[in-house]
């Protein structure tokens, strides 16, 4: 279905299928060829795995900034909550291909079209969770706060974002892999990342190419939400904290 | 003074080594008229309130909801601002001081705790000494100094974090948190509220004998009488619309309520309450009983309620004292009780 859609309008340059070369797996266009991923991962999907990395974390820092300033704005003033809520999803509604499709016009082929549609999908999600998170602090722990003579800016970074960051990186983990997978798309309007060599797979039919895309970029999610794991297990260890007998 | 010895009586075991720590200054409050209004509510929440907190002792704030206990005690550390009048801490008023640095130097205690779920017990008590920038020895030895004095061993329970702890303990860290940098004045808001009855026995116990250590002015807001007479030097009964219905220690108020409404927040047990705040060996006895019949025998440091109780569990009329050093000391019969609450009553009425 994808391919029908991309076929009419794919910007993309045309990929010669490396059908030439190769051993019989690859010469019968095999489902997996585990050896021409081998002698290709190096010089075909470094690039484009770096590429990918690349788009995510611009995307996800933006998204993050905005998200969090906004979430900041909203925690201390009601009145802004529903107006950055609604618009952050209104982004979310877009369909993905038509987003970036949309920007061609107005930003052009490349970077910048790919992250404003990239950012504008991580912001519902940041938003949420760190408004969500700084709303969940316990009462008490902020009337203790208060009593004890903190400021309010001492209270915001010494107690209510340290008890949040569970609830923000939580954010932060669905918005990363949702990030990773939408980048993809993105090579639907400029051939960048991982997306790259499926949309080219796609028109080619070459079927050892387009698994081993769409299984580095599931790779590459899992591992960017492990690391964010794993950052969050260092991070707060007093989430995990239990009493124990 | 009934006070000390009821905790030596019977407060018992998690404080013992509190001679390390340093007993500070207490302060003076005084409540000068003051009164809180709400902008929408018909009536003031307190109601020209004057009092005077004398340095040093637990005061305790205590009525019924809706007299403003609450209220009052959060307008001294300003969580809640003063309509009219003022508030002093030893003369000085609680609106001439920076409201952080107000708050830094009193102690606040509250029924849910507050402790802060991310930091360590450690890094919980040394809030305060950060604020106030002490150098990093100064606040840790404080903070193990704090953990000891109210039963907590510091290499246990120091690198802990407040979940891994239990109801009791947590609000054992609170009162060390609250005390950390030696405040003249603690705020406690319920503190022992939400604890089981054995526990907050307990705590209530190891806080009256730490008081006698540290020695500061105790604001102490309860809504359980017996906790208040049992904690307070002074009760201030608080009534609807935050009026002041009597303030006085504990046996001003239980033998000469002011008027029916504190009778009737005492309780019509309030003859037996006044006999809980006596021991034995503070009372007059009866000379021992000629005869030397083999009669029920209760040691000195009794209080007059449990020697009371004593003879009604045993079927007896009267009861020996045995002193402290084993003599028997003297005699208890119904009639030496009676007469003794009589007595009293008629020394608060003259």
């Amino acid at each position: 279905m994808i391919a029908a859609l991309a076929t009419p309008l794919a910007q993309a340059g045309p990929v010669i299928p490396n059908f030439g070369r190769g051993d019989e797996c690859i010469r019968n266009n095999g489902r997996f060829c585990m050896h021409w991923f081998l002698d290709n991962f190096g010089n075909r999907y470094v690039p484009r795995i770096i590429e990918h990395v690349e788009m995510t974390l611009i995307a996800i820092s933006i998204g993050f900034v905005i998200a969090f300033g906004a979430a900041l704005i909203a925690f201390r003033h009601e009145r802004f909550e529903l107006p950055f809520a609604n618009l952050s999803a209104l982004f979310y509604t877009i369909p993905s291909i038509a987003f970036f499709q949309i920007m061609v016009p107005i930003t052009g082929i490349g970077w910048l079209s790919i992250e404003i549609a990239l950012v504008s999908y991580t912001l519902l999600i940041l938003f949420r969770n760190t408004l969500t998170g700084l709303r969940e602090v316990p009462t008490e722990a902020k009337e203790a706060a208060e009593g004890m003579g903190l400021t309010r800016r001492q209270t915001l970074l010494r107690v209510e974002l340290p008890l949040a960051a569970p609830a923000i990186i939580a954010g932060l983990r669905v918005a990363t892999v949702t990030t990773i997978s939408l980048a993809t798309i993105a090579a639907f309007i400029t051939p960048l990342g991982l997306g790259a060599p499926i949309f080219s797979a796609i028109q080619t039919g070459a079927n050892t190419e387009f698994v081993s895309a769409s299984i580095l970029a599931i790779a590459l999610a899992l591992v960017a939400d492990a690391l964010i794991v794993a950052s969050q297990w260092i991070t707060t260890p007093w989430a995990r904290a239990r009493r124990s007998k | 003074m009934w006070h000390a010895s009821n905790a030596g009586a019977r407060g018992r075991g998690a404080l013992s080594g509190m001679s390390s720590s340093s007993s500070s200054s207490a302060a003076e409050i005084v409540f000068d008229h003051v009164t809180k209004r709400y902008a929408n509510a018909p009536k003031p929440a307190i109601d020209d309130l004057s009092l005077t907190l004398p340095a040093g002792d637990i005061c305790v704030l205590i009525g019924p909801s809706g007299g403003g206990k609450t209220t009052a005690m959060k307008m001294v550390n300003r969580l809640i601002s003063i309509t009219e009048g003022d508030i002093t801490i030893d003369g000085t008023s609680v609106n001439a001081l920076d409201v952080t640095e107000l708050r830094r130097g009193i102690g606040y205690v509250i029924q849910q705790i507050g402790l802060f779920p991310h930091l360590t017990i450690e890094a919980n008590v040394a809030t305060v000494p950060r604020l106030l920038g002490w150098d990093k020895e100064r606040t840790r030895a404080r903070g193990r100094e704090l953990l000891e004095l109210v039963g907590l061993d510091p290499d246990e329970y120091g690198k802990r974090y407040p979940a891994q702890l239990s109801g009791g303990q947590r609000q054992r860290v609170g009162l060390a948190r609250a005390m950390a940098a030696d405040p003249p004045l603690m705020l406690m808001d319920e503190p022992f509220g939400a604890i089981d009855p054995i526990t907050r026995e307990r705590l209530q116990n190891d806080f009256l004998r730490l008081h006698e250590e540290i020695r500061k002015t105790v604001v102490f807001v309860t809504h359980d009488i017996d906790e208040a007479i049992k904690m307070g030097h002074r009760i201030a009964i608080l009534r609807e619309g935050g009026r002041l219905a009597q303030f006085g220690t504990p046996e001003e108020i239980l033998s000469n309520p002011a008027d029916d409404f504190v009778a009737q927040f005492v309780g019509a047990d309030r003859g037996l309450k006044r006999l809980a705040l006596r021991r034995l060996d503070e009372i007059e006895l009866l000379p021992l009983p000629k005869n030397g019949d083999k009669r029920l025998e209760c040691p000195a440091d009794t209080t007059v309620a449990d020697a009371l109780s004593a003879m009604l569990t045993a079927g007896a009329t009267d009861l020996v004292v045995r002193g402290k050093d084993g003599e028997l000391t003297g005699h208890l019969t119904f009639d030496v009780v009676s007469r003794l609450l009589a007595a009293e009553e008629d020394e608060v009425r003259a």
